[in-house]
């Protein structure tokens, strides 16, 4: 893999027919970091980052190391931004190694069948991912941690240089939340990808990404290390939240309150 | 032994049947399947012919080749006049319904969609009652009048279908199946009220409606061949960017694939099979819906796969159930899509009854 890129997203607006969610959204992410962008319920953090990979109609410029992903031809994009949605679509009767074989499209020629190469990628990614043993179950079969490794190991088998994850964590419990968290951060560190991610659960997102944003209405209205960005005066404005905070080695620690 | 739904299932108890990591054998299967199929299509009926002779008889007709001991000049003209033109047409109208009907459960992610879903069945069937009850002619050129206004008729059907639910709502499937019933719903009071009207054709309309092979010539088949093969090749050709529709629209995207483009292509190329199937056969109900489901029993969900072993299976199928519609009468037949109901659901029925047990 040919290591993380920098994302620069300039001015992005997005909207619903003439409700407009995103509005003028400025944002960029180091080569290698992390950036998880919190808010609360319908604060556009979804649409931002279905408008950043292009999947919904938007204003401004999202550049990946300086070069505009609007010019790029989408397979080629597909080659550098990889995606993971919050509720994936798993394919009926779909073993998991077919599944995450679906990961190399963007690398292959449409039409033919997976060559060596793509064999070898996928079966990399799903040894690295603990998914070895689960290769010929029906995807539907799979609890729901272990889908959720399935699509990462889709996502990571497009050998992208980004990694966009809408709330990775939603449909976990804590123990398997914290480690598909531990498994994005060493792919991170290994592969020095960029991470783009949403992320509701504000101590996760703390303990976790390297810098916040945070989204309020649309708006990023603070944006910076964890630590700057988790404060109770921010958490009682924008999520109407009445919590404490408390700062630990790895990040804050977000605690509510009675 | 018996198994509760829901039951738990051991971790170590093989999933997947051992053919599905071999759908080379299974592809291979189907072919044999079907060429098996043909055979038996061509050697029985009212008037049965001798295998060997038969044989003999088909190679003294290829260039070269002189044979003595074939048949007798009535049974010669029966094998190719009749039967051959008959069984040829059987085994790709079954083939283009089955590829339809898997690509369309493919495109729409839905496994009850069959080809007659975006309304290519009304448009057939009001372009097939429409020239019964009012056409002054019977024959175009070499062609009769009812396939070509079916086959039309269908064409027209799915174009308003794909009409109305791209101005309503882009290409989402869910809108596009809605505007699917709302044409067809519209096309089939047409020809309910055209029916109502011409009461004396009812018992032609319904022949047709039923499905028949029955008068099948050479023309049928040169008719059909234009368009359903080309229909078929682009859908094999299709399976693979089905399966990765297959994981929605968003994240299609995001693996380099333009689902709108595709879908709208397999739409095209299945509603093309269907309606030269539809032209040449009346609508012969089941192949196209359960087929495809025969075919993932062996091959597993991958379109790559289902869609030619589905082409292949289908034709076997259709010529089969064919030979059945002309025997079990005989000399009297039974339309084909009664034949395909009667005989394909019980079969179907005990596949997802044994399947069940398997588990």
């Amino acid at each position: 893999m040919s290591g993380g890129a920098r994302v620069e997203v300039v001015g992005l607006s997005a909207a619903y027919g003439r409700t407009r969610v995103v509005e003028s959204v400025r944002l960029t992410v180091e080569p290698g970091g992390w950036l998880a962008i919190i808010g609360p319920n319908g604060s556009g953090k979804s649409t931002l980052l279905r408008s950043i990979l292009g999947f919904h109609p938007h204003g401004g410029q999202v550049r990946v190391d300086g070069v505009p992903t609007s010019g790029v031809p989408r397979r080629e994009r597909a080659r550098i931004l990889a995606y993971a949605p919050q509720t994936p679509v798993l394919p009926e009767a779909v073993t998991t190694r077919e599944y995450v074989t679906l990961g190399r499209t963007p690398h292959r020629p449409l039409l033919s069948a997976p060559r060596a190469v793509d064999r070898q990628v996928v079966a990399d990614v799903m040894d690295r991912l603990g998914l070895g043993p689960l290769a010929e179950r029906p995807l539907a079969t799979l609890s729901g941690g272990e889908q959720q490794r399935a699509v990462l190991a889709r996502a990571l088998a497009q050998q992208p240089r980004v990694l966009l994850l809408d709330e990775p964590t939603a449909a976990l419990d804590l123990g398997h939340a914290q480690q598909v968290l531990d498994l994005v951060d060493r792919l991170r560190r290994q592969d020095g990808l960029t991470v783009l991610s949403t992320l509701h659960d504000l101590t996760l997102a703390g303990q976790y990404a390297d810098r916040l944003a945070l989204l309020s209405e649309g708006r990023v209205v603070a944006e910076g290390r964890p630590a700057d960005v988790l404060t109770p005066a921010a958490l009682a404005t924008h999520y109407g939240a009445r919590a404490e905070v408390v700062a630990g080695p790895n990040g804050p620690t977000v605690m509510p309150v009675r | 032994m018996t198994t509760t739904a829901g039951g738990t299932r051991p971790q170590t108890e093989p999933v997947a049947p051992r053919w599905r990591h071999r759908p080379g054998l299974v592809l291979g299967g189907a072919g044999l399947a079907l060429f098996a199929a043909l055979l038996a299509g061509i050697w029985v009926g009212a008037l049965p012919l001798p295998p060997g002779a038969v044989v003999v008889t088909l190679l003294d007709r290829l260039p070269g080749i002189h044979l003595s001991g074939g048949l007798g000049p009535t049974q010669e003209a029966v094998l190719l006049q009749l039967r051959m033109p008959r069984v040829v047409l059987a085994s790709l109208v079954g083939a283009g319904l089955a590829i339809s009907g898997a690509s369309y459960q493919g495109v729409f992610r839905n496994p009850l969609a069959d080809p007659y879903l975006l309304g290519a069945a009304a448009g057939a069937g009001l372009g097939a009652t429409l020239v019964i009850a009012y056409s002054p002619v019977e024959r175009v050129g070499p062609f009769g009048i009812v396939p070509l206004a079916a086959f039309v008729g269908a064409l027209v059907g799915v174009g308003c279908a794909l009409a109305l639910g791209t101005a309503a709502g882009g290409s989402h499937s869910a809108t596009l199946l809605l505007a699917g019933v709302a044409v067809a719903a519209f096309l089939a009071a047409g020809q309910t009220l055209v029916q109502q009207q011409n009461t004396d054709d009812l018992r032609e309309v319904y022949g047709w409606l039923l499905g028949q092979l029955g008068r099948t010539q050479w023309s049928d088949v040169v008719l059909v061949l234009p368009y359903l093969v080309p229909a078929c090749v682009v859908l094999l050709f299709c399976g693979r960017p089905l399966d990765v529709l297959a994981v929605g629209d968003d994240e299609a995207t995001g693996l380099g694939v333009h689902p709108g483009r595709v879908r709208l292509l397999v739409i095209l190329a299945a509603s093309m099979a269907t309606a030269s199937a539809v032209a040449v056969s009346g609508l012969i109900g089941f192949v196209g819906l359960v087929v495809p489901h025969i075919a993932r029993r062996f091959v597993g969900g991958s379109n790559a796969r289902v869609l030619p072993v589905s082409l292949l299976i289908g034709g076997a199928f259709l010529v089969l159930a064919d030979l059945v519609a002309r025997v079990v009468l005989a000399p009297a037949e039974l339309p084909i899509g009664v034949v395909t109901a009667f005989v394909g659901a019980p079969f179907f029925g005990g596949l997802l009854w044994f399947g069940a047990r398997r588990r």
